[in-house]
């Protein structure tokens, strides 16, 4: 039982980033219907950032949370810019193009920026500082540190946040137009561009945000750390129904509990045959077995062709 | 009266066809003005053109004294031309409401802080455009259906939500594609009724329709397109007697 609920909270925790990083993938695709491949490794640049920023505070004498917060603003901030610039220079040059050119454009940048970031900070993995009180408290059996508590907590507030500027303020109302039809968006005096803009720098906003979370949490920050994080998050915005942005936080959350579930369990489950580093294989299972039975994932909805 | 709209020799050609040619008509303020014409006639390539989903290859367009720029539908928009769609294009899964209030992008600020941040200047204005869509869907009839999704309004009431959203973009020339097909004959009259109340109240209204009852009584001027060439321009009763329109519609030998 205490296995039960300590992975749970693993999971929770893994997921509420999942969440956040597919929150990134379902938005773009939401309004250009595109898989934005290379958001992984703005995740990944979002952490490497941080990491620089705490590293140059270390001296400051600053207090730790406050070194932590600085560090994750400027890694939000360097990530929107880099969200801009990729749309900019990789995807609206390719609006009109066929589907299938930006997502090579988007598998390029993709590659760019990994290399990018093995040239500035090495192919070593980074030990991340804990800057953030690590002390645990005992709920019913199972381990649940602080930073645990702060990585729900920061989540689910962004989400909220998130939510509510996407139904409730005129930028969200402008986005969901562009979303649904984008010319007669465009007729109605919505600037198109601008919001495709704004989208890609909240989302990359997010994955700073899971990015610099992630890193905290598992103590460590390396140049091929967006890949699989990407690739997670991607399978979880699809499973929740990619385009939907209740989906991804659902898609995150549950794909993080079944991976800490499945890595909890297998050990025993297959008499000691699998270990749990088989974890990763999980995430890929659901999700095939959620595409044979709901193509659309589990809160999307029917694919209708545009007209 | 005053011009509102003056086109001149316009000219579209889609790869051989030539869809318009030297098309050239005046729109005066407060007036109806009813483009009519058999199908494929080149109405909704005016149309089109006009509001700047479609550049035109010849002709100059002036609204309100200034040059009609190329393209570009949401300066077309700003500058105070509003369309509806012969095929009814509203935001399916945003409620009626909301339709309306995306409209009112033309007309206020966008100004992303304050949408993140909720500054009180935001918040005043956001209030201004919600009360204001509320008036439109007052006015044009569906108040009570405000918080419906747009997907789940009848076929006329969609109609009516789509004047609602042109109107919040504030149009000196509200242009109608065809409002009233599909619709019944109670529909339709309830229609006219909205379509003349927008005159009334000093709004100008290009009408393209195929149902000429409703033109020839509603409208004050009327011109005919035909293969993408205008054949006459003038009111209702004149239009009616004229040949060339017969012919247009029933084949040459009715006149």
């Amino acid at each position: 039982m205490d296995i039960f609920l300590q992975q749970l909270v693993n999971g929770l925790t893994l997921g509420s980033i999942y969440a956040l990083v597919a929150l990134g993938y379902t938005m773009v695709y939401g309004i250009l219907g595109l898989i934005n491949f290379a958001h992984g490794e703005v995740v990944m640049i979002g952490a490497l950032v941080a990491l620089a920023v705490m590293k140059l505070l270390a001296a400051s004498g600053l207090p730790l949370p406050l070194i932590f917060l600085i560090a994750l603003i400027v890694a939000a901030m360097a990530c929107m810019v880099l969200g801009f610039s990729i749309e900019r220079i990789a995807y609206r040059p390719l609006r009109n193009a066929p589907r299938l050119a930006p997502l090579i454009t988007a598998i390029g940048v993709s590659i760019v920026l990994q290399q990018l970031a093995m040239m500035i900070w090495g192919r070593s993995y980074h030990a991340v500082p804990s800057l953030l009180p690590a002390e645990s408290y005992e709920v019913l059996g199972a381990q649940i540190t602080q930073l645990q508590l702060i990585i729900l907590l920061v989540a689910a507030l962004t989400m909220t946040g998130l939510i509510l500027l996407v139904n409730r303020t005129r930028l969200g109302r402008a986005m969901r137009a562009t979303a649904e039809n984008p010319a007669i968006a465009g007729l109605m005096g919505v600037d198109a561009n601008r919001i495709i803009a704004m989208t890609f720098m909240i989302g990359s906003a997010l994955g700073a945000l899971a990015g610099v979370l992630v890193s905290a949490n598992y103590g460590i920050a390396h140049y091929n750390m967006g890949f699989m994080l990407g690739l997670k998050a991607f399978t979880a915005a699809v499973l929740g129904g990619i385009g939907n942005l209740g989906g991804a936080m659902l898609g995150g959350v549950l794909l993080g509990v079944i991976e800490a579930l499945g890595a909890g369990y297998i050990g025993d489950l297959t008499g000691g045959v699998l270990g749990s580093h088989y974890q990763d294989v999980f995430a890929f299972f659901v999700l095939i077995v959620v595409l044979v039975f709901r193509p659309s994932g589990l809160m999307g909805e029917k694919v209708s062709e545009r007209a | 009266m005053t011009v509102l709209l003056e086109a001149h020799g316009i000219g579209k050609r889609f790869g051989g066809v030539q869809a318009l040619k030297d098309v050239s008509l005046t729109i005066r303020e407060g007036e109806i003005y009813g483009l009519i014409g058999p199908n494929g006639a080149g109405k909704t390539t005016f149309f089109n053109v006009l509001t700047g989903l479609y550049p035109r290859d010849e002709g100059e367009i002036t609204f309100a004294g200034q040059p009609l720029a190329l393209g570009s539908p949401h300066r077309v928009t700003r500058a105070g031309i509003a369309r509806t769609f012969q095929n009814i294009r509203l935001f399916a899964n945003m409620t009626a409401l909301e339709n309306v209030m995306v409209g009112r992008h033309a007309r206020t600020k966008v100004d992303v802080g304050g949408a993140v941040f909720r500054t009180r200047a935001q918040r005043t204005e956001e209030a201004a455009i919600k009360r204001r869509a509320e008036e439109l869907l007052h006015y044009v009839g569906i108040a009570d259906r405000a918080n419906d999704m747009a997907k789940n309004l009848s076929y006329g009431d969609q109609r009516r939500l789509e004047i609602a959203r042109a109107l919040a973009t504030e149009p000196k020339l509200l242009a109608l594609d065809e409002p009233a097909a599909g619709m019944n004959a109670t529909e339709t009259a309830s229609l006219r009724t909205l379509i003349a109340g927008l005159r009334d109240d000093g709004l100008t209204v290009l009408l393209i329709e195929h149902d000429v009852k409703l033109v020839m009584g509603l409208c004050d001027r009327v011109a005919v397109l035909d293969y993408g060439q205008k054949i006459i321009e003038d009111i209702p009763a004149t239009v009616r007697a004229d040949p060339r329109v017969i012919e247009a519609y029933l084949g040459t030998g009715a006149a």
